[in-house]
């Protein structure tokens, strides 16, 4: 600059030269202390003697090992794993066939789209209510199925340890999957038609079209649609608290469950806090990856 | 172009085969739905007696009435209506402070970049995705420290900290494709930060100040964590309400007040979601996918 800025001028270009960043502050602070902080203290309290209230001296991994050996996180883990794994893999394979399915020039396009995805708009806890009440062993599909004249039907999967965490599965796909089909049918809408062209004058049956040139071009979505459904299943809460209550017993426990409990009945802090750094970090090792990656795409 | 269109070919035995296996979908879809509706009319004999699918012999609406103004939550007898007040005065203020601040956030880091924006990006972002058990303990301190704690002005406090990620990534996706010219050109005529904000961006803001509001309301309305962890009695949202309206063991359950008060609790997010589902659907979508 040639000419020096007035006084009065320097003072405007400064703050306009901080206001931004002014502005931004509180957010940021909000959110440097009530997640980052809250996650340092979180994790220091795993390490710590904390049982129903906070004691800071270091205790090493005495609640990790106590977690560990706990019966009931081991039967989280087990049904984080099941539940998790048919989740993911039944709403990817049936939103992939429903967007596929929507995709042939049907005539209420728009109308079956909104069937399909309004539960993704119900609370879990809406739901779990509705299921619950669907699945009921006594007055529910049980009842409904005997009297149409299937007498000898029966479905008590709620009330049995060994199942009820398919119960769970159900709903939760039930909820799930229209977003996973509006997904595909997004990535379906975006594919080039030349070569899907170029097979069909090539005489390509339909089935091969689909399995060699249209589902590998869509392997984004596959990913994005496995680490959201990830992403929810680990944190998955208030589905099995409205379905099951984690039970019978604790059948249906699950980790966001586990932690739950231990942090606000059981009084065991450390444990709890040991729980949910384990929960974090797992989400982490899927999220950051997923992310970083992401936000290079769309850099370049 | 859908890849669909380019292969469909004409099969008229195919196409009714392929409606056949749609409709069905739907069918299924929404049965829940239809359950709970016809369940919430009909009175507790005829649930004992009769079939689920079947609609009412005879409708009443008691139901609907025990499960707004009568129905035992714990030891209140007053039904699910102070709960879903509670949950408005809840989203309204969350959902307006949250979305405000991710606005800003979102012109900020688009139009006001500072070194480390993305850094700073990076750190809000990560904070959609914690699993929200990590800050249960200390929040549950911090909100008695403060004297908020089961109050609903805790639980707007909660879900004002944890918004912020999702309206900062949606205000700043969509800043991002706003020209930058059209700023650069307001800076050189000496428009000012908040000037060229409101005159100039917040008023092309329309759709995405849409889904950032759906996606809140959405989201806070739903939530049960926070509710369950941070308040209890009277200032209970509905969704903690209604799972202790249905999973309390004491008496004769009342499925159908119980689905009544699910349907209260369910019908909000629904008029949102039919009124405006394209921009539901925009913000999950922008909510899993990162642009």
């Amino acid at each position: 600059m040639s000419t020096p800025p007035s006084l009065r001028g320097g003072a405007r270009e400064r703050l306009q030269h901080w206001l931004p960043r002014l502005v931004l502050s509180p957010s940021f602070v909000l959110v440097l202390f009530f997640v980052y902080g809250f996650i340092l203290w979180t994790t220091y309290i795993s390490f710590s003697n904390s049982g129903m209230l906070p004691d800071y001296t270091w205790a090493g991994t005495r609640q990790w090992s106590r977690l560990w050996s706990s019966w009931t996180w081991g039967i989280a883990l087990h049904n984080i794993w099941v539940f998790g794994l048919l989740y993911i893999v039944t709403c990817t394979a049936l939103g992939l066939l429903l967007a596929i399915l929507l995709d042939q020039r049907i005539r209420a396009e728009g109308a079956l789209r909104t069937i399909y995805l309004y539960p993704m708009a119900l609370s879990f806890i809406v739901t779990g209510t509705a299921w619950q009440w669907f699945l009921n062993p006594g007055l529910g599909l049980e009842r409904t199925m005997h009297s149409l004249g299937w007498e000898s039907f029966s479905f008590n999967w709620l009330i049995d340890a060994n199942m009820a965490i398919y119960t769970v599965v159900i709903a939760a796909v039930w909820q799930a999957t229209g977003f996973i089909m509006a997904m595909f049918l997004a990535g379906l809408r975006g594919i080039d038609g030349e070569m899907i062209k170029a097979a069909q004058i090539d005489g390509a049956p339909t089935w091969k079209i689909y399995g060699r040139i249209i589902i590998p071009q869509l392997r984004p979505v596959f990913l994005s649609a496995i680490v959201v459904l990830a992403h929810l299943a680990i944190k998955s809460f208030d589905l099995i608290v409205a379905m099951t209550g984690g039970g019978p017993g604790n059948a249906t426990a699950v980790p966001a469950t586990f932690m739950y409990s231990y942090a606000f009945s059981r009084n065991e802090m450390g444990i709890a806090a040991a729980s949910a750094v384990f929960m974090l970090a797992v989400i982490a090792a899927l999220i950051i990856p997923y992310l970083y990656s992401e936000l290079r795409e769309s850099r370049s | 172009m859908s890849a669909g269109a380019t292969v469909a070919r004409r099969n008229t035995l195919g196409r009714a085969l392929l409606y056949a296996v749609l409709a069905v979908f739907a069918i299924l879809y929404l049965m829940p739905l239809y359950v709970m509706l016809v369940t919430s009319f009909k009175p507790l004999e005829e649930i004992h007696q009769g079939n689920m699918l079947a609609l009412p012999d005879t409708w009443t609406f008691a139901p609907w009435r025990e499960a707004w103004g009568s129905a035992c939550i714990g030891l209140e007898c007053s039904g699910v209506h102070g709960y879903f007040f509670n949950s408005i005065k809840i989203v309204v203020p969350a959902v307006l402070i949250s979305g405000l601040l991710g606005a800003f956030n979102g012109y900020v880091l688009t139009k006001w970049r500072f070194r480390g924006h993305k850094i700073v990006f990076g750190l809000i972002l990560f904070s959609c995705f914690i699993p929200f058990q990590i800050i249960l303990l200390p929040m549950a301190r911090v909100l008695g420290i403060l004297h908020i704690a089961n109050s609903t002005t805790g639980l707007v406090l909660v879900h004002i900290v944890y918004g912020i990620g999702f309206t900062t990534l949606f205000f700043r996706n969509f800043y991002e494709s706003f020209p930058d010219e059209l700023v650069r050109a307001a800076k050189l005529d000496g428009a000012g930060f908040f000037t060229i904000f409101f005159r100039i961006l917040l008023p092309a803001s329309v759709p995405i100040i849409v889904v950032t509001i759906i996606w809140q309301f959405t989201n806070v309305w739903n939530d049960f964590l926070f509710g369950v962890s941070f308040t209890s009695g009277d200032s209970a949202p509905i969704t903690v309400a209604l799972n202790n309206l249905v999973n309390s063991s004491t008496g004769v359950k009342a499925y159908n007040v119980n689905m009544a008060a699910a349907m209260v609790a369910a019908v909000p997010t629904l008029i949102v979601y039919i009124l405006a589902g394209k921009y539901f659907l925009r913000g999950l979508m922008s909510g899993s996918v990162k642009g």
